[in-house]
């Protein structure tokens, strides 16, 4: 099985966008926040290639295409960020602020965590930048002695967490502001959290993005000094 | 041929930020380069929105897809993932919710203040 499809140029693309079909469809009839159409297909897709016995990798030969397609993605963020400019001059000081707030936060929270756990500092450095985009994390945690694909693997469960729950945890804090909202979404949980500010609206959208960016090079200024701690 | 056009901008710019990934020796990735490289060029005015304007919105709207196939490959990290279980879940689920509401409100004090200052 797994041979067939390592030599189809098209089956991981197809059943990744099945599942995701399949994930829309079930959170437009039942409508509840946590059903995450991205989550759906992540476990309908796990689920097909357990019961068929396809390996990851036969998968990936061509799923690979739309992982392939996220940097070019990634760099079109920076066109609903510029049509933003003026709130972006605007809220000059709100952003910077708050991504250093939200990303000192991330980094004592491990901190306390870890001393809590009695971590070693790999483990302790490989929790670090979770909630950065996958590539500087990856970057991040090899750099200071962690374990990189324990931290990919942290990194996207961040970003589902954030995508899920973004919604629930803006209304309990009363987080209204389209502002404060696309802040929060691209520093907890960048890329992954962004596609969620993005269906709030482009502002949020282009918030987010921004949080990305600033929230990962504070990043891996913070984990630096933060790795000396343990 | 418009997104062709569009399409052929874009991965140009991603081409540039591959290579000053190349060249810089942070831990920062291509894409990053690409959406600051990709902003400057719009502020210069050397990029117009016309431009890129129809397929980045293509990108972006498809954007969550594209993490599927990642996704999917928690299942083969598990191994790795099983000594250090507890405190990573909690790093993922509280964490999370900390940083989203430590940033959003943090934001929203100083958002605003400006706007009252505006007034």
């Amino acid at each position: 099985m797994s041979e067939i499809i390592r030599t189809s140029g098209f089956f991981g693309v197809v059943i990744s966008l099945a599942a995701y079909f399949i994930g829309m469809y079930v959170k437009k009839r039942l409508g509840k926040g946590f059903l995450n159409p991205l989550l759906i297909a992540a476990v309908l897709v796990i689920a097909v290639l357990l019961i068929f016995r396809i390996d990851y990798s036969a998968y990936m030969a061509s799923a690979g295409y739309l992982s392939w397609l996220l940097t070019p993605a990634t760099v079109c963020l920076a066109v609903p960020l510029y049509s933003q400019l003026q709130a972006l001059k605007k809220n000059i000081r709100a952003i910077l602020i708050a991504s250093a707030a939200g990303v000192l936060t991330s980094l004592l929270s491990i901190l306390l965590l870890a001393l809590l756990f009695g971590l070693g500092h790999a483990d302790y450095v490989t929790l670090l930048p979770k909630s950065v985009t996958t590539a500087i994390g990856l970057g991040i945690s090899e750099e200071l002695g962690g374990y990189p694909s324990i931290t990919a693997a942290v990194i996207i469960l961040t970003g589902i967490m954030g995508n899920v729950s973004g919604e629930l945890v803006c209304r309990l804090f009363r987080i209204t502001h389209p502002v404060a909202k696309g802040l929060a979404m691209g520093t907890a949980s960048h890329a992954i959290g962004t596609a969620k500010a993005l269906e709030w609206g482009e502002l949020e959208g282009a918030m987010s993005s921004l949080a990305i960016v600033i929230s990962g090079l504070l990043t891996v200024v913070g984990a630096s000094l933060f790795a000396m701690m343990i | 041929m418009r997104y062709l056009r569009q399409l052929c901008i874009i991965l140009a710019i991603t081409c540039a930020a591959e290579l000053l990934h190349h060249f810089i020796p942070l831990p920062v990735p291509a894409s990053i380069y690409g959406l600051v490289l990709m902003f400057c060029l719009l502020l210069a005015g050397v990029i117009k929105p016309a431009q890129v304007k129809e397929t980045a919105d293509l990108l972006i709207e498809i954007m969550p897809v594209m993490f599927i196939p990642a996704a999917a490959g928690l299942a083969e990290s598990w191994s790795v993932l099983q000594p250090i279980l507890v405190p990573a879940l909690i790093a993922v689920l509280a964490v999370t919710v900390l940083v989203i509401a430590a940033t959003g409100l943090t934001a929203q004090a100083f958002t605003g203040k400006e706007e009252k200052g505006d007034e």
